[in-house]
């Protein structure tokens, strides 16, 4: 973490959480957390309401869908953070580790229905390219995706969109695999509140 | 989605115009990406534009050069989410008037 503050400027309240998670999950607090209890009154707790509309709020797509959305849109970013965040998340939600590998390997061939390959592919280049067009979103209704879903899943990569440039400039440490099972259990379990 | 509508414009509002260490100007900038004063300039076009490319050492000068942490930490979660509603009101737009011709 590159500002000493986000490691160890939180509230004694907050460090006392800290502890309980460490000594509860028998695993590192994850940074993501760090950052969100960080004076969270001025980011944390505004970005936690976006997050949690976007990824758990009503919407067509499963949670699944939209955590694998999450995950393809911090690849885009070059996130490894949040790309490992993320796939852990899809992971348990989908309850298939290799569907999500193999989105994450080679979107055009990985076994998936076509609405969602085809919103995926949208949002890795409105990620990269920082851009669409209507070109873009006619095919995708043409794919049949609705209006309502490619709203929802623009809403997801607006939330990635913001954490990955944090992650990446503030420098999160990468844990092990471990660290990422045990806050995709509490993410699934308790979402982004 | 008026849901996500509103909890976007409360983020942006508080991080733009609320109490925070750097100057509300200043983070307005920042969420633009433009007219930022040196020497965070350079710094905030990378969180927006590539920030897998920034380095402990942009983060180190900025520090160097009298910045408080509370004030790179404000800049820098402006940048982000500036850069992210840009890239949400194109697409956003995008959609617009591909639906309206339906």
């Amino acid at each position: 973490m590159r500002l000493a503050v986000l490691d160890h400027g939180h509230s004694a309240g907050t460090k006392a959480l800290f502890a309980l998670i460490r000594l509860l999950s028998r695993q590192p607090v994850l940074e993501a957390v760090k950052l969100v209890k960080y004076r969270a009154d001025f980011y944390g707790r505004p970005m936690q309401r976006v997050t949690q509309e976007a990824m758990r709020g009503p919407s067509a797509w499963p949670v699944g869908d939209r955590e694998l959305m999450a995950a393809i849109v911090a690849q885009a970013n070059a996130c490894e953070w949040c790309t490992k965040a993320h796939a852990a998340v899809a992971q348990a939600a989908y309850r298939d580790q290799a569907r999500v590998s193999a989105a994450l390997g080679d979107l055009d061939t990985a076994a998936m229905a076509e609405p969602l390959r085809a919103t995926l592919r949208m949002l890795r280049k409105l990620t990269r390219e920082h851009a669409v067009d209507a070109n873009d979103m006619r095919a995708l209704l043409a794919a049949g995706v609705s209006r309502p879903q490619i709203e929802d899943a623009l809403a997801v990569a607006f939330a990635l969109n913001t954490m990955c440039r944090l992650a990446d400039a503030f420098g999160f440490f990468v844990p092990g695999p471990q660290a990422f099972e045990a806050g995709a259990k509490y993410l699934l379990a308790r979402g982004y509140r | 989605m008026p849901d996500i509508k509103q909890a976007r414009a409360v983020l942006e509002a508080r991080i733009v115009e609320g109490a925070g260490q750097a100057p509300p100007a200043q983070r307005r900038a920042a969420f633009n990406n433009a007219g930022v004063s040196e020497p965070l300039a350079a710094v905030i076009d990378k969180v927006a534009r590539h920030a897998y490319r920034v380095t402990d050492g942009d983060i180190a000068a900025a520090r160097a050069s009298g910045l408080s942490e509370d004030q790179i930490f404000e800049m820098v979660i402006c940048a982000a989410v500036g850069q992210a509603t840009r890239q949400y009101d194109t697409a956003m737009a995008a959609l617009e008037a591909a639906a309206g011709e339906r």
